[in-house]
């Protein structure tokens, strides 16, 4: 029963440490299916949570917390439309400038807003997530293994933690049953084409960022109002990357997104459960190697090692009219 | 680019336009500064006061310059060539065994310049390694270089950690660094190039690895516009298919270029390590390799660009540090922010204000009419 427990709570940390990887992840499929990479979800997250927190602890609200977390990462998504898709400039650039842009502002701001060295107000009572029993959760927690489970690993989260799990088969939806789905993708591989059916690559592809603004929005609140009370400056800590490695690793499928991200938060869990035990056979194992080992999986990938991983076709360009 | 934008005269290119999106970068810096309640000219004053106002200003500004020549340096080789090394903070760390392990080995038995030599030989090996797979994984297997840079720079940060928290740390130190190095590991600073001309660099860690960047700066050119090889690397960056028509060895020329963009971040690490710590410390790059982006950006990607779009970013590391004795609000965060605008506007849409400009300069011009400007539509 100990290692059952132990693994339950493993688990838990799991799926806490996912959530915002599944929606940063999910954020860079709509846009990159669409043609547009985007290694700015870190900064977007980062404003997101800067925003989030900041509102969420003036007006008390925590909802009105992820709006403004929403808006502020839909604003940094438009700057990156506006310069790779208006502008048709380098999109790995702009990206790169949005992540500096909003790791250095979200500092600053917070310094002279709040003088709490970066930090937002710590959040109490609304302003923040509790966590939320399903029915019945108390009740059943003494059934061993099934009713176990279900109190820990089902009941007991955000309600963003449902939401970004709901959204893994609303994406999918989405992208693969609707006709805007169709001309997203349409666009990513050969917008030539869409072009020719009279459809607009520019409007598309702005809606798709859009999108991706959104689910970053509400990744960044998810770190600043459910899993911490309160911004803290630099907290996304390189979560973007990992949401982008997740979304190489998953091939841009939205599925494949979820159970990537629940992989690599498998392995942030593990190497925190395991900090100072040592492990039968192999004996200690240095947490680094833990922390490193997503990003050396997806370069294994990446180099089509174990499967390939091809990005959409019209990834990267920008899209200019035939004249 | 294929420019679908009428063609200007060089100066404009290259002077005007860089300038314009320069001050873009910086009104909108100078927005930010208003919105904490500070008054950007006085801000500008103040970090132009600090950066070259007294010599140890100056000395500081050129310290932090010289990290920047190199990892610009590194980012520009590799533009030249049509990819995108984001890795240079990873190369510039992993480099950092270069020179620290000469440095632990033969500070005590050897003068400062053997060990010189054999340092640069080896942060240039090791930065070169650590770009050597991506370089080769783009190249054989078609993994993008973007890509496997950035999740480098994430393994680099991971390994070197390891490495000084449980192997190069003395026994029983709490820091994760390795020991301070004795003469032989200390690299002399530039007081005696600078005292005759009326500079008294003071404490400041200005130390040859200065005059370093200088010559790799100009070896840099070298390769680049005046060997066989830069010719391909240019070819390459321009038209992979010319390249290949050519009877250029794609794969060759993507790894070799990778490869020297890595040591030219790489010898990066002897500024903080030899030059100035004289002993490796955890995270001594301190985002110096994400600055190289924008200085190869700024300096369009050539040796002539590249050092003063440096020193102005020195100028921003040094003058910003003194600012926030004065204004507390303005932390060093303050150049990060910078440091994104000026991405953005010199790199990401460095065509914004072109159709403008161009109008400009046509109605100067009157009767010389460019082709017209097809791309504002």
């Amino acid at each position: 029963m100990e290692y059952f427990d132990t693994l339950i709570v493993l688990l838990q940390s799991t799926i806490r440490v996912s959530v915002p990887l599944i929606l940063a992840a999910l954020a860079g499929l709509y846009s990159e299916r669409s043609g547009v990479f985007d290694i700015g979800l870190e900064g977007k997250m980062l404003g997101g949570a800067f925003a989030g927190g900041t509102v969420a602890a003036v007006t008390g609200s925590a909802w009105l917390g992820v709006l403004a977390a929403i808006a502020l990462a839909v604003g940094l998504a438009l700057v990156h439309g506006f310069a790779s898709i208006t502008q048709r400039g380098n999109q790995i650039v702009s990206g790169v400038a949005i992540n500096f842009i909003a790791a250095g502002s979200t500092v600053i701001l917070g310094q002279a807003w709040f003088h709490q060295g970066g930090r937002t107000p710590p959040l109490v009572g609304n302003a923040r997530f509790t966590t939320i029993e399903l029915p019945f959760a108390s009740q059943v927690a003494d059934v061993p293994i099934l009713g176990s489970m279900y109190a820990n690993l089902l009941s007991g989260h955000y309600v963003l933690t449902y939401i970004a799990f709901a959204l893994v088969p609303f994406t999918w939806w989405v992208l693969f049953r609707t006709r805007f789905g169709l001309r997203l993708r349409a666009v990513g591989e050969n917008p030539g084409a869409v072009d020719t059916a009279g459809i607009s690559v520019v409007w598309l592809r702005y809606r798709a960022v859009i999108c991706c603004g959104v689910l970053t929005g509400i990744a960044g609140a998810y770190l600043s109002l459910a899993m911490t009370a309160g911004f803290v400056k630099g907290m996304t800590a390189g979560k973007g990357f990992i949401a982008l490695a997740a979304l190489i690793f998953a091939k841009w499928k939205p599925v494949n997104v979820m159970f990537a991200c629940l992989l690599f938060g498998f392995l942030d869990a593990l190497s925190i459960r395991m900090q100072g035990n040592r492990l039968p056979i192999i004996g200690e194992v240095p947490v680094q190697f833990m922390q490193a080992l997503p990003y050396v999986l997806t370069v294994v990938l990446l180099a089509g090692f174990i499967g390939r991983a091809v990005p959409p076709k019209a990834g990267g360009v920008p899209y200019v009219k035939e004249r | 680019m294929s420019a679908p934008y009428a063609k200007l005269p060089g100066w404009v290119d290259y002077g005007v336009i860089p300038v314009v999106n320069l001050i873009v970068a910086f009104l909108v810096a100078g927005l930010v500064v208003l919105l904490v309640g500070e008054s950007p000219i006085r801000a500008a004053a103040l970090l132009f006061e600090g950066a070259f106002g007294y010599g140890e200003g100056i000395g500081f500004t050129l310290y932090y310059a010289t990290n920047f020549i190199f990892t610009g340096l590194a980012v520009a080789v590799a533009f030249h060539c049509g990819l995108f090394n984001i890795g240079g903070e990873g190369q510039a760390y992993v480099a950092g065994l270069g020179v620290a392990v000469p440095c632990l080995w033969l500070d005590s038995s050897m003068p400062w310049y053997v060990v010189f030599v054999v340092v640069i030989f080896g942060s240039s090996l090791m930065g070169a390694l650590w770009a050597l797979i991506p370089g080769w994984l783009q190249a054989k297997r078609g993994s993008h270089v973007v890509i496997t840079t950035i999740m480098f720079n994430f393994i680099a940060s991971s390994l070197m950690v390891y490495l000084l928290v449980d192997v190069l740390k003395p026994r029983g130190s709490m820091s994760p660094e390795t020991r301070t190095f004795v003469e032989g590991g200390q690299l002399p600073k530039l007081d005696w190039l600078f005292g005759p001309l009326g500079i008294d660099i003071g404490g400041s860690p200005l130390n040859l690895s200065f005059l370093l960047a200088l010559v790799v700066s100009f070896i840099v050119w070298l390769i680049v516009w005046r060997t066989q090889f830069g010719y391909q690397i240019r070819t390459m960056g321009f038209s992979p298919s010319a390249a290949r028509y050519a009877g250029m060895k794609e794969a060759r020329i993507v790894v070799l270029t990778m490869m020297m963009s890595g040591a030219l971040a790489g010898m990066m690490a002897i500024n903080p390590i030899m030059g100035e710590q004289h002993r490796m410390q955890l995270d001594f790059v301190g985002g110096a390799g994400f600055v190289g982006i924008a200085v190869a950006l700024m300096g369009r990607s050539h040796p002539v660009g590249i050092i003063p779009a440096a020193i102005l970013f020195g100028m921003l590391y040094q003058g910003g540090a003194e600012i926030s004795f004065e204004m507390p609000q303005i932390s060093r965060d303050m150049i990060v922010i910078i440091q994104g605008l000026v991405i953005l506007f010199a790199g990401a849409m460095e065509h914004m204000f072109r159709p403008a400009i161009t109008r400009f300069f046509t109605y100067l011009g009157g009767g010389r009419k460019p082709q017209p400007a097809a791309a504002t539509e």
